[in-house]
């Protein structure tokens, strides 16, 4: 076994080798550009780029016309919102969105909304999950966009999509969807779903940084967006800019590998991630599950490990790499907002590690990650004055404490 | 964020780990911090009424590694100390002793409080016991 090891797979992962492979050639030997219209080299990456779109469209059942190639999901999660609210600002400005998002979809509702947009944030419940009864009693006559991610990169936690697109279809309301981490991961199909903006990013499921794509309806109904980078009318005028050639060779590659080896990777994870879970709720008690379990990705698990701050966790198993929701490991200097979005108490935000599991993590890996995890908390707990007043049978909650 | 190896070193060999009786008359307890804001310290200290030098000095500690190792550099620094040496201590030192980082300042201060806190319930404690202040709650006859 090598250390470190990397658990920390929804952050990012590393490109496949065979991924790789088919990217190569296109740096140097096929270096054309696709606008190329009237020579060889045009040619070879015009039909490089078809052949990755349809590969990406495959994988989420889509059509190969349906996919706008971007630098990645924060960019394609712009151009659906903006560009729907641009679009579409003459029949409506209101979005619903919930607390839960990634930044790029939050930022961007934010944004909008100093702009003259109304934007319902939808809380969640503690298993991380909105309620479909709130999303309908938020929808208005002038709601034009709802937009709820497939999969939380914190918590793992899948939200009702079919059910999200059956009702924002009944109600003629666009339907986009954060799909970065469930995409490549566990099915998702277009259709089936009702959605009409999908965002995807290829390093998420073992293709190359600095690309991903918005998949955008073309019929029932045909969604237009107002582009959000102008320029020479590429992808369909929605997306100028001479497109990443090599980028999108790796994502096509990436996709297509995803979608042969979806079924047998995510049983072989999901089997781990359970391990996992086991033998830590062995091994140690107060410890709590972030989210459902039912509604999960499988390769995901987010744990806060009571009375234990997560950033000195980290500090103790450094040679494994996860994250913490802890204040104290954020940009920020506040604790997870997803976290506290499940009204936990901020406490256990505060000691919350999320485990990403992946295409080459190992039982011996997880069974590292379990030893010295428990020994860490173990030590921690020793020296951790809640832990002694909880032995001691004081309540936390009733306590007075001296902030600061 | 890279940790300076005294940080480090704190981290993975705190000193004086532990708990006094804190009912004891000549040990003062300090709690500060809170679990929602991301760190709890208590710290103890054990005073020889006669000399007013800290015998002993006890920390335990809910934080980040930077928290730990203000509270671990904090029990150090005390022991030996008279009481009036130990509330002299500036967080300020102990951020140039672990070299923190401008964001973990707050770990330094919260270590100066819980001094300043231990010392407080000490001079308390012996003001009780030598009957400068009178409890509220003892009758009078």
């Amino acid at each position: 076994m090598k250390l470190p090891i990397y658990m920390d797979y929804h952050a990012t992962t590393p490109v496949d080798p065979r991924v790789v492979d088919a990217m190569l050639p296109y740096f140097t030997q096929h270096f054309g550009n696709p606008a190329s219209r009237n020579h060889s080299f045009g040619w070879e990456a015009e039909e490089a780029v078809e052949t990755a779109r349809k590969q990406v469209a495959d994988l989420i059942g889509a059509n190969a016309k349906e996919i706008i190639f971007t630098s990645g999901a924060t960019e394609a999660n712009n151009l659906a919102i903006k560009g729907a609210a641009e679009m579409y600002r003459e029949k409506g400005n209101h979005i619903i969105t919930c607390v839960t998002e990634h930044k790029a979809v939050i930022d961007t509702c934010k944004k909008l909304e100093k702009q003259g947009a109304r934007v319902t944030y939808l809380p969640v419940h503690k298993d991380g999950r909105i309620s479909l009864d709130e999303l309908q009693a938020a929808i208005t006559d002038k709601t034009i966009l709802i937009t709820i991610m497939a999969a939380n990169n914190e918590i793992g936690v899948l939200q009702p999509i079919a059910e999200i697109g059956a009702m924002a279809k009944a109600k003629g309301i666009l339907f986009h969807t954060d799909g970065v981490q469930a995409v490549g991961k566990v099915p998702f199909d277009v259709t089936q779903n009702k959605v009409d903006l999908v965002s995807l990013s290829a390093h998420k499921f073992y293709g190359p940084k600095g690309v991903g794509a918005l998949y955008v309806r073309r019929r029932n109904p045909r969604v237009l967006l107002a582009e959000q980078i102008s320029g020479g009318g590429h992808e369909r005028g929605m997306r100028s800019g001479t497109l990443n050639v090599p980028g999108i060779v790796g994502l096509g590659a990436a996709a297509a590998l995803a979608k042969a080896e979806m079924a047998t990777e995510s049983a072989r994870l999901g089997a781990m991630r359970d391990r996992l879970n086991k033998k830590l709720h062995q091994n140690l008690d107060e410890i709590y599950i972030n989210g459902s379990m039912e509604h999960r990705l499988p390769h995901n698990l987010n744990i806060s490990f009571a009375y234990v701050e997560g950033e000195s966790l980290l500090m103790g198993i450094n040679d494994v790499a996860v994250s913490s929701g802890s204040a104290c490991t954020s940009a920020s200097l506040e604790p997870s907002y997803v976290l506290k979005a499940l009204g936990a108490g901020d406490d256990l935000a505060h000691s919350s590690i999320r485990f990403g599991l992946g295409r080459w993590t190992t039982d011996d890996e997880v069974d590292y990650v379990v030893e010295k995890l428990t020994s860490v908390v173990r030590r921690l707990r020793e020296m951790s004055p809640l832990y002694e007043m909880v032995k001691e049978g004081v309540d936390l909650s009733k306590m007075q404490w001296v902030t600061h | 964020m890279a940790y300076s190896d005294k940080v480090i070193d704190h981290y993975e060999n705190p000193r004086n780990v532990g708990s006094l009786a804190k009912d004891d008359a000549n040990v003062g307890t300090g709690l500060v911090g809170a679990p929602e804001c991301g760190d709890v310290m208590k710290l103890q200290v054990k005073v020889n009424p006669e000399t007013g030098v800290i015998d002993d000095a006890k920390f335990k500690t809910f934080g980040c590694g930077s928290a730990i190792a203000s509270s671990s550099l904090a029990t150090e620094w005390l022991k030996g100390k008279t009481v009036d040496q130990a509330l002299a201590i500036k967080n300020t030192d102990i951020v140039a002793e672990l070299a923190l980082p401008p964001v973990k300042i707050h770990c330094s201060v919260l270590a100066e409080d819980a001094i300043k806190a231990a010392i407080a319930d000490y001079k308390k404690k012996q003001d009780e016991k030598t009957g400068a202040v009178q409890p509220s709650a003892q009758p009078t006859a």
